[in-house]
């Protein structure tokens, strides 16, 4: 503690030269402010141990040479493990006999030093059967832990799918096979790897969704290679309008639903770019369909779309406004999309709680749905105090005054 | 990477210049020899052999490279460096056993970040290694510690290593005077829920919004830009506000650990007592009185400097406090660890799902539900599962893997949720938290009380035999071990000392933890001081993050 507080103090000095203005200076005392029972013996005793061979416990930067080399070729697998571990080079070929290799792999997992444990593991590796080294790691759940993990940072993917599919840990088979195509940069390469990965034997649900996501890709390539065209070709109106800022390649199903509903919303469900067509494939759910389209039309102003998802007609022929979400939800995306008071005030009449629908109503100015709920709820006192909020001569004003009246 | 540590060394040792590790050609600085200060991560080990490969061969001098691996050297880097061809191009590879670095007065860390990854995901045991050898370091500098408590696989590996050290290097018996009295081991694994929550101390707020690193913290310099008369018009500055955190500091010392909403109050006493001692000077008449003052002048000017730091910072995190967003998300929060509507799929996840919501936030908030559920009814799962692989994309898939691995994100197994019995019996959900002037720990999540601190708290009174039933429901054994003190090393309690304990979280800790464990040690007739030890100081974001899968493939 004494020393990092000379430390902290020198800091400056030495560190980047970037960094010399951003420093706040800091005292650092090494006693905490502001602590009632602080504790007396830790200072004291750095201090008074600063001369009695603490140092033995603080590390040494300079061993002699000879500490690594291994003279004697007569260490027993436990004496070699404690070689290792503290640091010493050991060469373990003397080991033959799987016997003398399996004393030795137990003997550095009871040491718990992850290193010593990797270091027998290439060696038992190298020197020894597949079948037996699988075989003999079964019984040994911290050392196969150490090579399962071993084998993935080194990338060794051939080696470690061989050792799950032997442990018949098939799912960790299907998801590390399945990791590996974040490797793979070229779309049609990952179209085919992906396509490989549906027969792995995944659980039911993951199976399900590795299938969408091959379904997907080979649906974006289709859609990509052909908008791409439209583009160049500069026919098509809402290209010119909107040119494309990013490929649709690899984008979340969402993502792909939003853009479809931009750029193809009237196509027919025959073609791969139309929303209705994903929204079938995919089975995405009515609630997360309306939200996207919702979200594309108003981005595109497009009012009477919007309008057209709500409407349903009943049996009788009646048209009735209805959403699988709250119409406060219609009513923010509109808003944020810069909709215009006329149709904002369709939507805002819509919500069903009186409160949201008076709050909504009032923020965002549309002065009928007010008047038209203090009226409903037969309340004089704030339909009189509203009429301030309206313009003088307005229509508005007159439709509060007549409402009153009538009252 | 805690620099100031390595200043410890360097400035006994005639070092130049320190540069962080980057890819490309090293630095120009006229030196023979370099030193490669690393972590044992295969990444790092990219960036030297590119740093290496490019070195100038032709210039004179010649520069030597030597690598120093901390805490350990590993035998997987120096492969991976062989097969780079890069090895024989250092003279010296040695390691440097930093164990616990000290991140205060009372706070301890191996600041290993992946530690709770490999622990409980992919049962390497390395870290556990370390933190035991840690505890033998500080051990021989403060004493064998006579009793050991713990709950969690991990604690039983470190205690088991303790003991089998001790056992095989006899000649470690000091006749040091034991400082502490207990430790405590507590996997990260028994409290899955308290790293997920928002902290709400002003500590925990800092971290949550913009990441404490090594006690420094960057900021939006906006609100920090030195108001200078005569320049109207000056540039803001562009570059982050870096500060730094530590109980040196008298007002940090005083705030950081209270709940956000009772540090305005500090704030502004603190704001009119700089006042008048600023105002003193017009008292001042005698030519003593005039020098008492000046000699006051730099303490003042210190604390008149931290608090227009700590005012700023007040403000930058009252804006997301107070916003509706926060509201929000701290309710569904605060209605799953109070045990409501924990079953079913809560629309407000749905809404932040459907409005693409950063993943991480998402994460936290499920994970939340299925801890608090003891693991979500497959239907809920599956339908999160499938909304959060639409949105954000089918390769998310591993990282939902991952937590299921962890506990933190998986179907309900048993078919009954032992949480609301947990909470209870523990007494995890107190309704009525005071913020300004706390009672209890709960006051750290304005009424969730952290299960990890909760355990300590109860072993030190009344001990841990009053709630065995609800021990068995956490993971992993609990057991208690006793380490043989010399005689006359025997410590006798004086009336009204208080014990020391040192709590060792294996997976990461929490500031709000720390907090909460601080505010157990000030109390009156608390009995017991809390040094607290962990493998990474952690939020849930943080946390989550350590679990994803990394998604881009290697730069190189």
């Amino acid at each position: 503690l004494k020393e990092s507080k000379r430390a902290v103090n020198s800091l400056r000095d030495i560190v980047d030269d970037d960094d010399d203005d951003d420093l706040e200076r800091v005292s650092w005392s090494g006693e905490p402010v502001g602590r009632r029972n602080k504790l007396p013996s830790f200072q004291s005793l750095s201090d008074a141990l600063s001369d009695t061979g603490v140092k033995n416990y603080t590390p040494e930067l300079r061993r002699p040479k000879a500490e690594y080399k291994d003279y004697s070729s007569d260490w027993s697998p436990k004496d070699t493990v404690r070689r290792m571990q503290r640091g010493k080079v050991c060469s373990l070929e003397r080991f033959r006999s799987l016997q003398d290799k399996l004393v030795l792999l137990d003997e550095a997992v009871a040491g718990h030093d992850g290193n010593v444990i990797t270091a027998v593991l290439i060696f038992l590796k190298r020197t020894l059967r597949r079948e037996i080294l699988f075989r003999e790691l079964e019984v040994r759940q911290v050392a196969l832990c150490h090579l399962i993990h071993f084998l993935k940072e080194s990338g060794e993917q051939k080696f470690l799918l061989d050792l799950l599919r032997f442990l018949d840990r098939t799912e960790e088979v299907a998801l590390s096979q399945y990791r590996e195509h974040l490797n793979i940069q070229d779309v049609e390469k990952r179209r085919e790897f992906l396509k490989g990965c549906i027969g792995l034997p995944f659980s039911a649900e993951d199976t399900s969704h590795i299938q969408d996501h091959y379904t997907l890709l080979e649906r974006q390539i289709i859609i990509e290679a052909n908008d791409r065209h439209l583009e160049t070709a500069g026919q098509s109106e809402i290209f010119r309008k909107y040119p494309r800022k990013a490929s649709i390649l690899n984008m979340p199903l969402v993502t792909t639903l939003f853009y479809s509903c931009f750029y193809h919303y009237t196509e027919a469900e025959g073609t791969f770019s139309s929303p209705t067509n994903l929204k079938k494939t995919f089975k995405i759910p009515d609630k997360q369909y309306v939200l996207t389209a919702l979200a594309a039309r108003a981005k595109l102003r497009a009012w009477d779309d919007v309008d057209a998802l709500f409407t349903t007609k009943n049996w009788l022929g009646y048209t009735k406004k209805k959403a699988p979400i709250g119409f406060h939800r219609v009513v923010e995306i509109l808003q944020r999309n810069n909709a215009p008071v006329q149709v904002l005030q369709e939507y805002v009449r819509l919500v069903e709680d009186v409160e949201t629908r008076l709050n909504l109503a009032t923020k965002y100015k549309c002065h009928d749905v007010v008047i038209e709920t203090y009226r409903d709820l037969k309340d004089r006192i704030q339909l009189t105090a509203y009429k301030c909020k309206v313009e003088r001569g307005s229509a508005e004003e007159d439709k509060i005054n007549s409402i009153l009246n009538n009252m | 990477f805690c620099f100031a540590f390595f200043q410890l060394l360097y400035s006994e040792h005639e070092v130049e210049k320190m540069f962080t590790l980057k890819p490309g050609r090293l630095p120009q600085a006229d030196v023979k020899n370099i030193i490669f200060f690393v972590r044992p991560k295969l990444e790092l080990m990219d960036i030297i052999t590119d740093n290496v490969l490019r070195e100038d061969r032709g210039r004179s001098p010649q520069r030597d490279f030597h690598i120093l691996f901390v805490p350990r050297r590993s035998l997987l880097c120096e492969q991976w460096l062989k097969e780079q061809g890069v090895l024989g191009s250092f003279i010296h590879r040695e390691q440097y056993s930093l164990d616990l670095i000290p991140f205060d007065g009372d706070l301890l860390s191996m600041e290993s970040e992946s530690a709770f990854k490999e622990c409980y995901l992919e049962s390497d045991q390395t870290s556990l290694y370390h933190a035991a050898k840690g505890l033998m370091t500080l051990q021989a500098l403060y004493g064998t510690i006579p009793q050991i408590f713990g709950k969690g696989e991990c604690a039983r590996h470190v205690a088991n290593m303790m003991i089998r050290m001790k056992r095989e290097f006899p000649g470690s018996q000091n006749s040091i005077f034991p400082v502490f009295d207990t430790l405590l081991l507590l996997d990260r694994n028994v409290d899955l829920l308290t790293p997920l929550a928002t902290q709400l101390t002003y500590e925990g707020l800092i971290d949550e919004i913009y990441g404490i690193q090594n006690t420094y913290v960057k900021l939006p310099p906006e609100k920090f830009a030195p108001k200078k008369q005569g320049e109207g018009g000056k540039d803001l500055p562009t570059e982050p506000k870096k500060l730094q955190l530590n109980s040196a500091e008298e007002l940090y010392a005083e705030i950081r650990d209270k709940n956000f909403n009772a540090v305005g109050s500090v704030l502004s006493k603190k704001a009119k007592i700089i006042s008048a001692a600023f105002e003193e000077r017009h008292h001042a008449k005698t030519v003593g009185e005039i020098k008492q003052f000046v000699s006051q002048l730099p303490h003042m000017q210190a604390a008149r400097s931290s608090l227009a730091n700590h005012t700023s910072i007040a403000e930058l995190i009252k804006d997301i406090t107070t916003s509706e967003d926060f509201f929000d998300n701290l309710t569904v929060e605060q209605e799953f660890m109070s045990g409501i509507d924990t079953d079913k799929v809560n629309n407000y996840i749905e809404d932040c799902i459907a409005q693409k919501h950063p993943l991480i936030k998402i994460l936290r908030l499920v994970c939340l539900q299925s801890v608090c559920n003891s693991g979500l009814k497959q239907k809920v799962l599956d339908h999160y599962k499938r909304e959060i692989l639409q949105t954000y994309g089918y390769e998310h898939i591993l990282t939902l893997n991952n937590l299921e691995k962890a506990g933190l994100l998986k179907p309900q197994t048993s078919g009954r949720n032992n949480y609301p019995t947990i909470r209870k019996t523990l007494r995890l959900w107190m309704d009525d938290v005071n913020e300004q002037n706390p009672n209890d720990i709960s006051y750290v999540y304005s009424g969730y009380a952290p299960l990890s601190v909760r355990l300590a708290q109860l072993l030190a009174r009344p001990g841990w035999r009053s709630i065995e039933e609800v021990l068995k429901m956490l993971p992993g054994p609990h057991f208690e071990e006793r380490q043989q003190l010399p005689t006359g090393l025997q410590k006798k309690r004086q009336h009204g000392e208080n014990r020391v304990t040192l709590v060792f979280f294996l997976g990461g800790v929490t500031y709000a933890e720390i907090a909460a464990l601080r505010f157990l040690s000030q109390m009156e007739d608390g009995g017991t001081e809390y040094i607290i030890a962990t493998t990474k100081l952690i939020n849930g974001t943080s946390w989550i993050k350590s679990l994803m899968e990394k998604l881009e493939p290697a730069p190189f």
